[in-house]
């Protein structure tokens, strides 16, 4: 490091992305069987958020080719199951729209089977469907997927356990803090509240805000519905660090 | 501020179809010089290797600088398909690979120097959100020495275990993830092994950032 990397450090003023304490699901979480074994038993170690953390890659347009968006087409023949519109905003917690930035989703297809070789479930596979989509969101962080409503599934956490229909959503963000990958869940779903993961999330509020809505004004008319979900990343504020004395 | 944030949820067995990139492994393109291999495998509480989890990692430059906006010091031009950003599934074995150049050292906003180190997210099914840690090197004992973060962990054992440890050529039969290194090219000068135990002794420091 030269002398005036050294003096640049003293004069660092890094953003502060907010915590999310209280808000993802703790990592041990007895109901969920999987966790056993793999969630750490050692407490997190606080580490304050530094060039590494408050910077991040920043995935856009590159990563994406036309069509990645629609997750009905390019395959032959239309897939089976309803055609769905899900588009949202994403955010930071401060409001801000989080613009360029890529989404990666999978999924079930409408018979809650996966395109992949451990997926055993005895539902059919769908030739015309994979269940991988990718989007940048624009200037004012919006994105949407033109897809297929993905199907319950049972899984072997307990006896006759099922998952609630879900798309697993992949985000970036801005920096290395903000990256989340989660799950959309659909509206009024029975299984809620008997599905382990869902329910690790500790507070019902931020449990409700996976849930997307129904919106009417997405759905278009003779020909899909329309479900939004915004998303919403931890906040960033500036902070500058005090110099004096260094 | 929390409100409002969106909670996370595990990633699942099937992250396969939607996350793994074919240059994923690459920080840098095969065959940059003096590019480095940094492996190894995820392993459970019962110290069986995890095979659908996915490592990702984030790193400055040789030069200890980032290609982003909100550097202080100026936004770095990204040289040489230099990426910051590398993506790992790990396979049956559970093994990881990622091929990168060996970042420099960084400026603390605080004064004082961190040593050069990646920062780490593991996903997989079973964690419920990403757990995140630090790459660090075993030949930089001077610049560790003197790191905050590895400051912050008074207990050695687990200090050592964010410390990548050279490998020598020999090690990278053993650890069969295989594309990236295979593919690599001429232009590695190093292996390192990180192995990321998520669980039971001698389990890795993960951290809240």
């Amino acid at each position: 490091m030269t002398a005036s990397d050294q003096r640049a450090a003293g004069r660092l003023a890094l953003p502060r992305y907010s915590s999310a304490a209280g808000v993802h699901p703790p990592l041990d979480c007895p109901g969920y069987k999987s966790s056993r074994l793999r969630a750490p038993s050692q407490p997190l170690v606080p580490m304050p958020q530094r060039l590494t953390e408050i910077t991040g890659p920043l995935f856009g347009a590159e990563r994406v080719t036309a069509g990645d968006a629609d997750l009905t087409t390019g395959r032959g023949g239309e897939p089976l199951g309803e055609r769905i519109i899900v588009s949202g905003r994403v955010l930071d917690s401060d409001g801000r729209p989080v613009p360029d930035t890529l989404i990666e989703i999978w999924q079930a297809n409408a018979s809650g089977r996966y395109a992949h070789k451990v997926d055993d479930h005895p539902a059919p596979l769908d030739p015309n469907f994979t269940g991988a989509g990718r989007c940048v969101t624009d200037s004012l962080g919006r994105y949407r997927f033109l897809t297929i409503k993905p199907g319950a599934y049972p899984w072997r956490n307990h006896f006759n356990a099922w998952r609630p229909a879900h798309i697993h959503f992949s985000l970036f963000g801005r920096a290395f803090t903000q990256r989340l990958v989660t799950q959309m869940y659909f509206p009024a779903d029975p299984l809620f509240p008997l599905d382990p993961i869902f329910n690790s999330i500790p507070d019902p509020a931020a449990r409700a805000r996976l849930i997307s809505a129904l919106d009417m004004e997405l759905t278009q008319p003779d020909w899909a519905l329309g479900y939004r979900w915004d998303i919403v990343l931890r906040g960033r504020t500036a902070t500058v660090f005090e110099t004096e004395g260094k | 501020m929390s409100e409002g944030i969106t909670p996370s949820q595990t990633v699942g067995p099937f992250l396969a179809i939607g996350l793994p990139w074919a240059d994923g492994p690459f920080v840098v393109p095969p065959g940059t010089p003096d590019s480095i291999v940094i492996e190894g495998r995820v392993l459970d509480g019962d110290g069986q290797p995890v095979p659908d989890a996915l490592v990702e990692t984030w790193q400055a430059d040789p030069d200890g600088r980032f290609d982003h906006p909100d550097d202080p010091r100026g936004r770095a031009v990204a040289q040489g398909g230099f990426r910051g950003f590398g993506r790992s599934a790990t396979n049956p074995s559970g093994n990881y690979q990622i091929v990168t150049l060996r970042p420099g050292p960084l400026p603390c906003p605080d004064g004082g120097t961190e040593a050069p180190h990646l920062d780490v997210s593991v996903f997989a099914r079973g964690l419920l959100d990403r757990v995140v840690t630090r790459i660090y090197f075993a030949d930089e004992a001077q610049a560790n020495a003197a790191d905050p973060v590895l400051a912050s962990i008074t207990d050695p054992a687990r200090r050592a275990t964010l410390i990548a440890a050279e490998a020598g050529d020999a090690a990278a039969g053993d650890a069969g993830a295989g594309d990236a290194g295979r593919t690599a090219g001429d232009g590695t000068c190093g292996r390192f092994r990180f192995d990321i135990r998520l669980q039971g002794e001698l389990e890795t420091v993960f951290f809240d950032a």
